[in-house]
């Protein structure tokens, strides 16, 4: 339909539903009254239970950890996703269209603080990753520090440092064992008699880096697949610009 | 609900219409950006620090980096094929 | 009045949300609707945020403070990690099928691919 006749058709039907909205949450209980009952038991024993000070990593990797081996494999069916839509066949014939060539030379100022802050993010990504019992952070953001830094490298050196970096066939089998050993983790404690994703390893002391048994380990499972495949997915984007050969039609 | 906490939403608000609206995609880019950023500070003012983190890496850093590098790839395709068109001609 | 400020946050989510909508359906470039679905998706996450919040509760890191003190609720937060995921990830989908679309018929425009041609 037409653009004119779409916009209006919005804006009426746009009107009904912020007013029924409006309409449904009036009557809600004031905000800040807050009476479910999980979020104060798993305060109250979750640092107990578990010997992790977190109590939303505590939740995400042990609690609920199901959801998220379910959410670690949406990511890894979506990386496959795109890697199957953009990737060129193996043998496909190719031409050769001329690589973008490195023509800005960065001036020395901006590798001089880059280098720094690279350093910097790649210790800063490894402290958020293994601390993630403790204090906000955990795997998944780790993950996704750790993917940028060789972005970072791209963009304040040149390509041929990127590509001797970043290794595609390394981060493929990286993140299919980043996946697979979240699964191994929860199947152990079958052999050992006891329900699937258990807490099996000794919980250790509270506020210790080594603690809280199976939930540092499962984040660190999941801080190297989603490194690897954030890595994979920006790499397959860029990889026409940096080989200069796109597939011949 | 502070008056911080007020603001913070209403210009969450007015963000989120200002990249709706910008229609430069390069541009969106930089907005979507800053919108990451502007979340990450509501989520701390929620008191969800975990979240916030979260929200800073994948709203600022990962997603801004992957819709960029979808438009270069278009760009370069579409540069490549004129290039391809200008030799045989 | 002070109901208003209280359902704020309830409202804007709404709001975020017709945005989004309306990118999506104004938009004329198929990148820019892929970046309005983000702006929908983070719509749910004031909303989620806003119904776990407890007036004066702490953040429920307990690092430094007794198990037991009154905090917002944890497991709403569990639930929206997964959803920043989720989206990073569909976004990343959606941005190789745009590339895809671009590359076999050399258009970006959703207008221009709407018939389907076999």
């Amino acid at each position: 339909m037409r653009e004119a006749i779409r916009r209006r058709l919005f804006f009426v039907f746009g009107g009904i539903f912020f007013l029924s909205f409006c309409y449904a949450v009036v009557d809600l209980p004031p905000w800040g009254d807050y009476r479910g009952p999980y979020g104060d038991v798993i305060s109250r024993v979750g640092v107990y239970e578990r010997h992790a000070t977190d109590a939303v990593n505590a939740i995400n990797y042990d609690y609920r950890a199901f959801d998220t081996l379910g959410e670690e494999f949406i990511l890894f069916t979506a990386v496959l996703g795109v890697m199957m839509l953009l990737r060129r066949e193996e043998g496909a014939s190719t031409q050769d269209a001329g690589r973008v060539e490195d023509r800005l030379r960065l001036s020395t100022t901006v590798r001089a603080t880059a280098m720094p802050a690279i350093v910097f993010t790649v210790v800063f990504g490894f402290y958020i990753g293994l601390h993630g019992q403790l204090t906000p952070g955990g795997g998944f953001q780790a993950g996704v520090i750790l993917a940028s830094v060789p972005f970072l490298l791209y963009v304040c050196e040149n390509t041929e440092t990127f590509r001797r970096v970043t290794s595609h066939s390394a981060a493929e089998v990286i993140e299919a064992l980043g996946a697979g050993a979240y699964a191994l983790i929860g199947l152990t404690p079958l052999f050992l008699g006891m329900p699937f994703l258990t807490n099996f390893l000794p919980l250790g002391a509270t506020g210790d880096v080594f603690s809280s048994g199976t939930i540092a380990l499962i984040s660190a499972c999941v801080g190297v697949e989603v490194t690897a495949a954030f890595l994979l997915v920006g790499y397959t984007y860029l990889e026409e610009i940096i080989t200069g050969e796109i597939p011949e039609e | 609900m502070t008056w911080v906490g007020a603001g913070l939403l209403l210009l969450v608000a007015v963000t989120g219409l200002g990249v709706v609206r910008t229609r430069d995609v390069t541009s969106q880019v930089i907005a979507l950006s800053f919108y990451g950023v502007l979340m990450a500070l509501v989520f701390f003012f929620f008191q969800a620090p975990d979240v916030a983190l979260s929200q800073i890496t994948v709203g600022a850093v990962a997603l801004p980096l992957m819709v960029m590098l979808a438009i270069s790839r278009m760009r370069y395709r579409k540069s490549a094929q004129r290039k391809m068109g200008e030799r045989d001609a | 009045m002070p109901n208003l400020l209280h359902l704020l946050p309830y409202l804007v989510s709404a709001w975020l949300f017709l945005c989004g909508l309306y990118g999506l359906i104004s938009s004329k470039h198929l990148v820019h609707s892929v970046v309005c679905l983000a702006i929908l998706q983070s719509s749910t996450y004031i909303l989620l945020l806003g119904i776990g919040y407890r007036l004066g509760g702490a953040a429920p890191i307990f690092a430094d403070i007794a198990p037991g003190t009154p905090t917002v609720d944890p497991v709403v937060q569990a639930l929206m990690l997964t959803d920043v995921v989720v989206e990073a990830v569909v976004v990343a989908l959606l941005l190789a099928m745009v590339v895809k679309a671009h590359e076999k018929s050399g258009t970006v425009s959703p207008d221009e691919l709407r018939s389907l041609r076999g």
